[in-house]
């Protein structure tokens, strides 16, 4: 028996004992299904397509029900994505199925974002389950996984070529989720036109690096008719719910004047193949392939643009409380160094305007200086003026009481004043 | 959640437990299992039974025939194939332990152990590029209790205490070759009792769904913790080889279940319940010492996850953008504050200037005003000093001209007077 991946990883490690009789570890299998299919499984299927192809119709084709929704118009102004959740049962199997569908993809003259909103959508539930899973206290066990599982890609019946809108879109979307592309309303080519079709798609598909899901060819129970399953890809569908009486029974088909299409034969379409490879053999693996691949893809991206690495500079393997710490760390010196800046800003502000207001007392000083020194020169003045006034007063004052006395004395000299006269005389003479 | 759809036909999507089935072979399976127990009792030869390999032999000695004085914890792997079914076995012993004197702690390397491999795939679980995670934590810890036939000793309760909350513990009655059925009854019922007085969480059977199920489960329940005898011979009993212990009264069969209850040990911990064991390690005691772990990391060991409980089911990086949004918020609010003290400040400075340069202003108008007032006063009295000595003087000019005429006449009076005699004189 091939070696285990368990072995391989054992390596050197381990020794290999015999056993000598019946243990009975090799129910684990066992335990591990039973545990499965109690607990439920889960499966999310995207449909890529324009308005029209058929999505709708081929999703209750395959799961034999009749699943929510109206036909869409052409109308939508861009992009959106539906999602419908079902409980299924199948033996005692629990299946909850989600189906999300593009509405309005293809519809619009610019079709350039018609990819983006798919894109995030996908992005969304890879989101949500990283959340979930760096959560502290998580519930990974009951959690509804809500990632894509399969993306169905429609592809119009032109018989020629693919669009440039599915190649695009494709592209954008191979690294993030399983591609499955199908040709829709394949009862519209002929069985030639359909060979050379899927030969231009393929090598569309290669020549443009567009990585389909390929079914997987690893495990020797299925690798044979995985591998020649591949060689059918894109699948060939038509789907329908209505039934048409076929000898006697009564089988899915799409009746038309010159005959009738039947769904499950494999001559006429390859539905049987899908609904083989997508469900009942490779189900579980393109679940495995979304988890260990296209999850860990995006988990990969995601860390290292929030700055996490696995190694410091000298390639010893950090450890999970290293690395918060450190981002801790980081972020809060981040934080701090803010706060810092933020500050100086205002303490380099408070310096400026103390200075201005300074600058302005000073002047302020100034001037008034001025001015009190221009008073001191006027009252200066004032009092010279004053004083000079005051001087002219006192000689004045004298003058007149010196007049005066002159005055009072020539009265009193009377008639014989004469020789007073004289005197008076020389005595003013003198004077 | 979703709606509840009826299938009109078979789709196929039963087929995918098949599917499951198909991976997990391919994956193949791993197992850890922990012995624990004083030396001596059997603990290895259990082993040996359990998995029908001599795992001790010869070559690779068990532990009871290493001395140690220290409690030790040692692995062993083993690759074991069976019905196209591969199955890493990992054996983890430890040696030394309760064979000291003094047995304080001998549970500490057992439990460092536990949680280093925790840590491990904690590490691995967290890397940016994850790989393989090879699951090395330990999935089931089996516990010797010798068989005293009175209770459990100090050691067994302090042990268990311990570690039940980090390992499905499975507590077994060693040696259960040595009591008869009464005595094990009794002391069966003895340890369960001391083990719910102790509130010790023992491994649990998960219940199901399924009747017939849960009825075994009834069965295995009543009988723990269950009692075994191991065994590295095969003995002929009746034609038959089976593994057992020879004593001069008879054969102890290890696959008798009359004898012990090592068959209901098998069937349960490798048979039935081996995936349980490793789902409970995963789902409930990693995820303890993950979110211990990670809110210490979170933290800082600071209580802030007591006032904010729901806090601690975020993820540290959301933890990290949630305080990066508080402290923008902060921040506004800081510069918001800081700039409204400032403009308070300025106004005040401002403010007082002006108060300042109007009261100068007031007061240099004061002075200048009452300047003012002293030159108009100095103009009034000049201009009265001037009126009167105008009038002075003026008054002055008429008393000397009317002085001056006075004169005059006297002068001419005498003049004429003197001239007069020299008149008389001089006429005949």
């Amino acid at each position: 028996m091939a070696s285990t991946e368990i072995a391989r990883q054992a390596g050197e490690g381990a020794r290999a004992v015999p056993l000598s009789g019946h243990v009975g570890f090799d129910s684990m299998p066992d335990q591990l299904v039973n545990k499965s299919v109690n607990h439920g499984f889960c499966f999310n299927i995207l449909c890529v397509g324009e308005t029209g192809m058929g999505k709708s119709t081929l999703m209750d084709t395959l799961f034999n029900t009749k699943f929510e929704g109206e036909p869409t118009q052409h109308n939508q102004p861009g992009v959106t994505l539906k999602s419908n959740t079902y409980e299924l049962q199948e033996s005692n199997v629990r299946l909850k199925l989600t189906v999300v569908n593009t509405v309005g993809f293809g519809d619009q003259i610019n079709k350039e974002d018609s990819y983006k909103s798919i894109v995030e959508f996908i992005d969304a539930q890879f989101e949500a389950y990283l959340q979930e899973e760096l959560k502290i206290k998580r519930t990974l066990h009951s959690y509804h996984d809500t990632r894509i599982h399969a993306c169905l890609y429609f592809i119009a019946p032109t018989g020629h070529s693919l669009k440039s809108l599915d190649l695009v879109t494709m592209k954008k979307l191979d690294s993030k989720v399983n591609i499955i592309p199908i040709i829709a309303k394949s009862d519209a080519i002929s069985k030639s036109e359909l060979a050379k079709f899927k030969i231009k798609i393929t090598s569309e598909l290669v020549s443009n690096g567009v990585q389909i899901y390929q079914f997987p060819t690893d495990d020797e129970s299925v690798a044979e008719i995985n591998s020649s399953m591949n060689s059918h890809l894109p699948f060939a569908v038509v789907g329908s719910t209505e039934e048409v009486k076929l000898g006697n029974k009564m089988v899915k088909a799409r009746q038309y004047p010159w005959g009738t299409v039947q769904v499950e034969n494999e001559n006429h379409c390859d539905f049987v193949k899908l609904r083989e490879m997508l469900i009942r053999v490779n189900m579980e693996d393109l679940r495995e392939q979304t988890h260990t691949r296209h999850y860990e893809l995006y988990r990969r991206c995601k860390l290292e643009e929030m700055g996490f690495k696995d190694t410091d500079p000298d390639s010893k393997p950090f450890s999970l409380q290293e690395t918060y710490e450190a981002k801790r760390n980081e972020f809060m010196g981040e934080l701090q160094k803010k706060e810092e800046e933020m500050r100086q800003m205002f303490v380099q502000r408070v310096k400026e305007k103390e200075a201005e207001l300074k600058e302005a007392e000073k002047e302020l000083h100034e001037k008034f200086d001025r001015l009190k020194k221009l008073h001191q020169d006027e009252k200066k003045k004032l009092e010279e003026k004053k004083k000079s006034l005051d001087d002219e007063l006192n000689m004045f004052k004298q003058k007149k009481t010196a007049a005066e006395l002159l005055q009072n004395q020539a009265q009193q000299a009377g008639g014989s004043s004469t020789l007073k006269r004289d005197k008076e005389r020389k005595n003013l003479g003198s004077l | 959640m979703g709606q509840q759809k009826n299938l009109e036909g078979y789709v196929g999507f039963a087929s995918l437990p098949n599917q499951v089935y198909r991976k997990s072979v391919k994956r193949g399976f791993e197992f850890t299992l922990m012995v624990v127990g004083e030396s001596g009792l059997g603990k290895s030869t259990l082993i040996n039974s359990l998995f029908l390999t001599d795992l001790y032999s010869a070559e690779y000695p068990g532990p009871s025939h290493r001395i140690k004085k220290t409690v030790q914890v040692e692995q062993s792997k083993v690759l074991v194939k069976e019905g196209g079914v591969q199955l890493l076995l990992t054996i983890v012993d430890t040696p030394g332990f309760g064979d000291a004197v003094d047995n304080s702690n001998c549970w500490q390397p057992i439990i460092d152990h536990i949680d280093s491999k925790f840590e491990d795939y904690l590490n691995s679980e967290s890397r940016v590029n994850r790989r393989q995670m090879p699951d090395s934590r330990i999935h089931c810890c089996l516990y010797f209790i010798a068989p005293s036939g009175h209770g459990l000793k100090p050691l067994d309760i302090e042990f268990m205490k311990r570690l039940h909350e980090k390992v499905n513990v499975i507590p077994l009655i060693a040696k259960a070759d040595t009591l008869t059925p009464e005595e094990c009854q009794q002391f069966k019922k003895q340890i369960m009792r001391e083990i719910q007085e102790h509130k010790i969480k023992i491994y649990e059977f998960p219940e199901t769904d399924d009747e017939e199920e849960n009825r075994l489960v009834k069965k295995i329940k009543d009988k723990l913790p269950l009692a075994v005898v191991g065994s590295n011979t095969i003995i002929e009993v009746n034609g038959k080889r089976v593994r057992g212990r020879q004593y001069p009264w008879g054969v102890a069969e290890v696959e008798n279940s009359d004898h012990c209850d090592f068959t209901i040990l098998r069937d349960m911990l490798i048979r039935t319940h081996m995936q349980d064991l490793k789902d409970v390690t995963n789902n409930v005691h990693y995820e303890n010492y993950r979110s211990r772990k990670l809110a210490a990391v979170t933290y800082n060991g600071v209580d802030n996850n007591r006032a904010k409980g729901q806090l601690s089911t975020k993820s540290p990086l959301a933890q990290m953008e949630e305080e990066r949004r508080e402290h923008v918020a902060k921040m506004e609010k800081m510069e918001m504050e800081m700039e409204q003290v400032f403009e308070m400040k300025v106004k005040e400075k401002v403010q007082k200037l002006k108060d300042s340069e109007a009261e100068l202003q007031r007061r240099h108008e004061q002075m200048k005003k009452n300047l003012e007032a002293q030159h108009k006063d100095l103009e009034e009295k000049r201009r009265m000093f001037e009126e009167e000595r105008a009038n002075w003087e003026a008054q002055q000019r008429l008393e000397q001209q009317k002085l001056e005429a006075t004169r005059t006449l006297e002068k001419n009076k005498k003049k004429a007077w003197y001239q007069k005699p020299y008149q008389s004189l001089s006429s005949p």
